[in-house]
């Protein structure tokens, strides 16, 4: 392998250190905020691919969108001492076996592609508009299966939210009932 | 303007506005009086004992309205690389681009009708 | 990238961040001057002739301010959090431009700070992160009032950054392109996309009073419930900080406005000046009357209208404008394409 290039190893290692942080710290909202760092630097080393939307999208939509949601349960649950994550050797256990086979599966993955995992096959095709050619001509069924995709996630969301998803009167009731017994 | 080094300088306006974010917190820290007492250091809760901890559990409405934006998010997203090349696909382009807003409004109107954006209750 | 230019870039966003910060120091000035009109007082008058050294007094006295840090807070996020809000509010400015090109000796200086062709989304990115230092700072006060004043502020933002985004998408479809220089190299002369995009003006508008979380919509800070909001807890520089960036959002949000619906640097008359120095004074000068009167608009909406309620604001905000933007970018779609 060639040298890589000063800026990518500076990011890596941002990367890599936050990523680190995130797993090892004690206070999850620590770990969200080492993971948005972490977050930022792979958007710049979007920015390095020339992958520009992607850059900002990756930032609008995990440091900005996703974020704010796991900060919103994080903040809002009690995090008291009560609170202490199970810690159960099977639970251990578990963890180590998926994240093993993560690991396994993506070497693999790096080892086939050798080289070009940093190598752009092209300087424009992440910009937007090339992007948009892409995505509205090749991959317009894909996308407009999205669509279909987020409506079933928001049913869920709504689902989530609401915990009985009938109308405001039967939810009415069941409180009611929950107070009478 | 397409290049990655077109990037740099807005790495030099953060450089520049951390800079001046630490040394102004760093002077304020260093020039302000430092007179503490038990009671200056307790939370402020307009002169009433503190009851119990801030960190507390609030409306599941938060994080519904939370969630709906991430999904309503990353569709507005989609929107964007269409809107670039929105003069040379035309109509056929249009067609594409109003059926997945016709989805997006299928699940908005369905979060509508199930009252997921009541505040009132 | 070489030395000469990225010297030349360090030097324009230097002075940049300058002008930014004395704009939000003498926007406290104005707001304090309007707020007086509007209440037929005269405002602040003892520091300077009329006042004007004001901003200047407040900056000073905010460096000489005990810090508190209340202990049950969480220290390093307490501090964390306007240092942030400040951050982001300053950095959003990057890809603004603020006229064309301004000749010093034989260098043809850019004035915008980066000229990225994903302009429009890094500010609306940006802006995102702008939730964080308000929610870190409510949250690491460990305040019942600061957690409130945070949590309204960020789901409120978070609500309107998406009609935000599809306001932004209909002028994009006329303009063909992100890059923020482009768009207002279109809007020549009284070309304004103001004229074509009147809807979608007034959402862009909505949204960034509630972004900015400006009256009517300053749910975060609202006094009368929340004392202070997310702010509650600190004091000396630190509550300087989110004061200001409050100023500072509001300074980049008019010069947004200015840049995409009013035409930015452009003025009618303009290119008949052949000076290509007086061009560029003049291209700052309609610059930033049109980013000052957009900041006189937001004071005067501040000190006219009540506070919403907060079940108001969300109505507005999911009800109303996300159906409204949505409507306003098939029409511009339909009506583009019928004339073309």
């Amino acid at each position: 392998m060639s040298a890589l290039p000063i800026p990518f190893l500076v990011l890596s290692f941002i990367t890599i250190l936050c990523a680190l942080y995130v797993v090892t710290s004690k206070n999850p909202v620590h770990s969200v905020l080492a993971l948005i760092v972490a977050f930022f630097s792979i958007s710049a080393h979007y920015v390095l691919l020339n992958a520009q939307f992607l850059a900002i999208v990756n930032l609008m939509v995990y440091a900005g969108a996703i974020m704010v949601l796991f900060l919103f349960v994080l903040m809002l649950l009690n995090l008291g001492k009560a609170a202490e994550p199970i810690k159960s050797n099977a639970w251990a256990l578990a963890s180590a076996i998926s994240a093993g086979s993560l690991l396994l599966i993506l070497t693999a993955a790096f080892q086939k592609s050798g080289e070009q995992v940093y190598r752009n096959p092209s300087e424009t095709v992440g910009l937007v508009k090339n992007l948009g050619k892409v995505l509205f001509g090749e991959y317009l069924i894909p996308f407009e299966l999205t669509g279909a995709l987020f409506i079933g996630a928001m049913v869920g969301a709504v689902l989530l939210g609401k915990r009985d998803s009938g109308d405001h009167e039967s939810s009415a009731l069941a409180e009611e009932k929950g107070a009478s017994s | 303007m397409n290049q990655p080094s077109s990037y740099i300088p807005i790495l030099i306006q953060i450089a520049v506005a951390v800079g001046f974010v630490t040394i102004a917190l760093g002077l304020s820290h260093l020039l302000g009086p430092k007179r503490k007492t038990t009671n200056k250091d307790e939370n402020f809760e307009c002169g009433i004992e503190i009851q119990g901890d801030a960190r507390f559990p609030v409306s599941v409405k938060y994080f519904l309205s939370a969630i709906l934006f991430v999904l309503f998010d990353v569709e507005v997203i989609f929107f964007y690389p269409y809107a670039v090349n929105f003069k040379e696909m035309g109509w056929e382009g249009f067609l594409a681009v109003s059926t997945f807003i016709g989805f997006f409004l299928a699940g908005f109107i369905y979060v509508w009708k199930k009252g997921a954006l009541e505040w009132e209750k | 990238m070489d030395a000469a230019l990225l010297i030349e870039k360090s030097v324009f966003v230097l002075i940049l961040t300058a002008i930014t910060l004395g704009m939000a120091a003498y926007m406290t000035y104005g707001e304090r001057k309007i707020a007086a009109f509007f209440q037929d007082r005269i405002g602040p008058d003892r520091a300077g002739p009329f006042g004007v050294l004001q901003p200047l007094a407040d900056a000073g006295k905010l460096f000489f301010k005990e810090e508190l840090i209340p202990k049950n807070s969480e220290r390093w996020m307490f501090i964390l959090g306007p240092g942030l809000a400040m951050v982001t509010a300053c950095i959003t400015s990057a890809v603004i431009p603020w006229g064309d090109t301004l000749p010093i000796g034989d260098r043809l200086v850019s004035l915008q700070v980066a000229d990225i062709n994903i302009g429009v989304l890094y500010i609306v990115g940006i802006v995102s992160i702008g939730v964080y230092g308000i929610m870190i700072g409510g949250w690491a006060s460990n305040n019942k009032y600061s957690l409130f004043g945070a949590i309204r502020a960020s789901a409120q933002m978070i609500s309107y950054e998406l009609s935000m985004g599809l306001a932004l998408i209909a002028v994009i479809m006329m303009s063909g392109t992100l890059s923020l220089k482009e768009i207002v190299e279109q809007q020549q002369g009284l070309n304004w996309n103001i004229w074509y995009q009147p809807l979608g003006f007034i959402i862009f508008f909505t949204c960034a009073l509630a972004e900015c979380n400006r009256a009517p919509f300053d749910m975060a800070e609202c006094e009368t419930e929340l004392i202070g909001g997310y702010n509650v807890e600190y004091s000396s520089m630190k509550l300087g900080f989110y004061l200001f960036a409050e100023y500072i959002n509001m300074f980049v949000s008019s010069a947004l406005m200015a840049t995409v619906y009013l035409g930015g640097y452009n003025f009618p008359g303009l290119d008949l000046i052949a000076n290509p120095t007086l061009l560029a004074v003049a291209q700052i000068a309609v610059m930033f009357a049109k980013v000052i009167f957009f900041i006189f608009v937001f004071m005067w909406i501040r000190w006219t209208l009540p506070r919403f309620r907060y079940d108001q604001l969300m109505h507005l905000g999911w009800k109303g404008l996300i159906p409204l933007a949505i409507v306003n970018m098939l029409l511009t779609g339909a009506v583009m394409l019928f004339l073309a």
